[in-house]
């Protein structure tokens, strides 16, 4: 299982949750879970989201895996100049 | 200087400064920029723009334009494509306006002719009916309540029923309970801050040729940041197919940021397709600072908490920044990186995008991110004064480092803040007396660094050199970069080594030279596309002793039996095997594509004194050093490079730039005569010490650091004004005019 940290405008979209437990080994797993649990949050992971696993940004490849007992934290999708 | 923090490896040509691979090209002006390229029959494109900073487009009339000789044609939005959505429909409506004009600049029709200045004429021609609608360009009036509601169809679904209508997106992050942070402190300080819109400042103008056939194939040199972010968003205006687009980027002067979008090419290209001629469309300065680029302006309300032995117990910001009439503003950037330098238990950051009737903002190097650092630095600043603890020694007390959780979410990793803070207290700047009138400030910055998609081939030559090809144009010097890398992971000299850019149709798709990016990303597959030739190269060693390539190792530029039971020959050398390749199994070339995570995130801490003359408010900076932490500098001139053209660009968004709108909503400066930024002639030489903790996603250690460097000065340069006058700074830019009030305020106030 995974615990995904939401950022805090996403509560309202899950419940009031700050964190959501999802059963995913990777970061595609882990959204897609995300959504069937939680619809109103398609919009915001549809429109690109970044993930950190173990502190590591992935920008936006969802392919990285996540290990067990991994910190999982969803950021807006990060942008550079 | 270089400080080696953790020395675990030594390197030949890494870390050296080679004369730079296009340096004869640009000191000679033989280098080729977005307007030196021409084509037989080319024609000249002129863009008729809004005199209305919002305005519903009743009509346009260009039958007299059409009348004069030598107009071929004229474009307005009927010629894009009509199922265009999302971020391309506001790119779209930014590059070409359909029903109303939304700011003061903005492109309603395009003519091409035979000459630049015949199109100039004809523009001149172009009859537009406009309705001028209300309008509001300041952030504070664009959220009150009788503003103008610019694009309500623009909402985020993030933004709760209830606000301004104006307001088109909302951020929040953070950890632990405010309330319960405030609780604990000593000493709680609250302040707003109000930054000005600016821009990039390039030298070069946007400029490109455009060529599309009657076949529906297209052609495009341009100056750009990304020419495959380019093709892909132009196939979708015009509606082409993007491989049927081939793009290439000329040399750039200079982009930060606002090349990483497109302004002019769709319409070069729209041109070109309905003349059925070659066209060639230049920017001159007025339009560039009119209708491209601006960072948004902001307004930042912090508050922090502290206890008297200068532990924050707890922070909190508002960041609200204006995008233009585009729901673009990158708001979120300020709320995640303002605190992420400290280890905060209790901290709330908001984001909010507002909607003015300005230009579409566009990146600028930590997009964001300096607006909200000028508030929250300041803050910290300010609180270390009044607990009387050392600006830096406070800074240490709460600086992040492996192990702490962001306020932003995420833990981090090996980071390098402590020590690019140690390094600025120990440098001689930081204990250099002041005299009167003088003020020192200091500041930190945190930026994340990205990857990004990459593709990178090499090809070797028969006489043993190399071509290495690149998808990503060359800003900071990138060409000198990967040679270097290149160069030590075949252990062959960096001159041996020719780097190209190639255009859309010569390599996979590269993502744009931004986001820090790219010395890490591309060096990360220049690295492995060598290692698949040098892979290919044992093979070849192993062919010619008949022995398995498994027994073959690379080894100072020459395969080597990997061992004693390899067998007994003597090492080959690059060179050697080059020569044979043709006959040995043909030509041996290295690619790689990925999209790397892993990118480390960059820490800076910056320096710097000003002198103000109280009598003209006018600061002028005498001493700035920047500390930063690079991971490992591939080629240190270039790394100096990105963290003096930073120092600069924000002392330059400090002290004098800003874009001033009269009440028609109308921008007032849009030459470099009005828009003032920095000179060599205004500036101290800026001091630079590199500090390198290795990253380690990368094989070389190598960090992002384009774009942290620009975060901390306009902190920094406020704190050194603050110190310098007693008043503190908390509104951009500190135009002597403004100072002075500041200064005067204070004495009569006593």
């Amino acid at each position: 299982m995974v615990d995904v940290q939401l950022w805090v405008s996403l509560r309202r979209f899950a419940d009031d949750q700050s964190v959501v437990t999802v059963e995913a080994a990777n970061i595609r797993e882990m959204l897609a879970a995300l959504v069937r649990k939680h619809p109103a949050l398609e919009p915001i992971v549809s429109g690109g989201v970044s993930v950190a696993i173990n502190g590591e940004i992935h920008a936006e490849s969802i392919v990285a895996a996540i290990p067990p007992g991994a910190e999982v934290i969803l950021m807006q999708r990060i942008k550079g100049g | 200087m270089a400080l080696d923090q953790e020395k675990t490896k030594q390197f030949k040509y890494i870390g050296t400064r080679p004369k730079r691979q296009d340096g004869v090209d640009k000191v000679t002006g033989q280098a080729k920029y977005g307007a030196d390229t021409y084509q037989s029959g080319m024609l000249h494109g002129a863009i008729v723009r809004s005199p209305h900073a919002h305005a519903k487009i009743l009509s346009i009339d260009t039958s007299k334009a059409e009348a004069l000789e030598g107009v071929k044609t004229i474009v307005t939005r009927a010629e894009f494509a009509t199922d265009v959505t999302g971020d391309n429909w506001n790119i779209l409506e930014n590059v070409m306006a359909d029903k109303t004009a939304l700011y003061d600049g903005h492109a309603v029709a395009a003519i091409a002719a035979t000459s630049a200045l015949i199109a100039r004429d004809a523009a001149k021609l172009v009859v537009v009916n406009y309705e001028p609608l209300p309008h509001v360009t300041d952030i504070v009036d664009a959220i009150s309540e009788d503003a103008p509601i610019i694009r309500e169809s623009s909402i985020e679904p993030n933004v709760p029923e209830g606000y301004h209508k104006n307001i088109t997106r909302r951020y929040e992050c953070g950890k632990g309970d405010v309330k319960v942070g405030f609780g604990e402190a000593d000493l709680i300080l609250e302040r707003d801050f109000f930054t000005e819109g600016v821009h990039q400042g390039y030298i070069e103008p946007h400029a490109c040729l455009a060529h599309v056939t009657p076949d529906g194939k297209g052609e495009l040199w341009c100056s750009t940041q990304g020419h495959f972010n380019v093709q892909r968003v132009c196939a979708d205006l015009l509606g082409m197919e993007s491989s049927q687009l081939k793009v290439t980027a000329s040399e750039i002067g200079g982009g930060f940021g606002a090349k990483t979008t497109v302004f002019i090419e769709p319409v070069a290209l729209a041109l070109s397709r309905k003349a059925n001629r070659p066209v060639k469309l230049v920017m001159n300065r007025s339009e560039v600072i009119r209708a491209t680029g601006p960072a948004s302006s902001s307004w930042s309300t912090v508050k922090v908490g502290m206890k008297k032995n200068g532990t924050i117990t707890a922070a909190h910001g508002t960041y609200r920044l204006q995008g233009g009439a585009f729901p673009s503003a990158p708001s979120e950037s300020p709320a995640q990186v303002t605190f992420a330098p400290y280890d905060i238990e209790h901290a709330e950051m908001i984001g909010l995008s507002i909607m003015t009737n300005r230009p579409k903002q566009a990146a600028y190097r930590a997009p964001g991110a300096p607006m909200g650092v000028f508030a929250s630095e300041q803050i910290i600043e300010e609180m270390a004064h009044e607990l009387g603890i050392d600006p830096i020694e406070l800074r240490l007390k709460n600086a992040a480092k492996e192990g702490t959780k962001g306020v932003h979410g995420p833990t981090y990793q090996r980071i390098g803040l402590i020590e690019t803070l140690e390094a600025a207290k120990a440098h001689p700047h930081y204990s250099t007396p002041l005299k009167e009138n003088q003020g020192r400030g200091v500041a930190v910055g945190f930026w994340f660094n990205f990857g990004g998609a990459t593709s990178v081939s090499m090809a070797l030559s028969l006489d043993g050199s190399v071509a290495l090809t690149v998808g990503t144009p060359d800003i900071g010097g990138s060409r000198a970069s990967m040679a270097l890398m290149a160069a030590e992971v075949l252990c062959i000299p960096y001159e041996d080594i020719r780097v190209t850019v190639a255009d859309t149709g010569s390599l996979g798709h590269n993502d744009d030279t931004a986001g820090s990016r790219v010395t890490f990303a591309v060096g990360l597959a220049t690295i492995e596309a060598c290692n698949a030739a040098i892979k290919e190269l044992c093979k070849r060693a192993a062919g010619e002793w008949g022995i398995e390539p498994e027994a073959v190792k690379w080894e100072e530029g020459f395969a080597v039996p990997s061992g004693a039971n390899a067998g007994d020959f003597a090492p080959l050398s690059l060179k050697e095997l080059a020569a044979k390749m043709n006959t040995t199994g043909g030509p041996i070339n290295g690619h790689f594509a990925s999209s790397p995570s892993g990118a480390g995130p960059g820490f800076a801490t910056h320096l710097v004194d000003v002198e103000v003359d109280p009598e003209t408010g006018k600061s002028t900076v005498i001493r700035y050093t920047v500390v930063l932490d690079a991971g490992k500098a591939i080629h240190p001139d270039y790394v100096e490079g990105q963290m003096q053209g930073g120092a600069v660009q924000g002392i330059g968004w400090a002290l004098n730039e800003e874009y001033v709108y009269g009440k028609d909503g109308r921008l007032q400066n849009t030459i470099f005569l009005d828009y003032r930024v920095p000179v060599a002639s205004d500036l101290p030489m800026i001091d630079c010490v590199i500090i390198e903790v290795p990253n380690p996603g990368h094989p070389f250690g190598v960090r992002g650091v384009g774009e942290t460097s620009i975060i901390p000065p306009l902190a920094a340069v406020a704190n050194a004004v603050s110190a310098a006058t007693g008043v503190r700074q908390t509104r951009l830019p500190m135009s002597p005019p403004r100072v002075l009030k500041g200064i005067k305020d204070k004495q009569s106030h006593g």
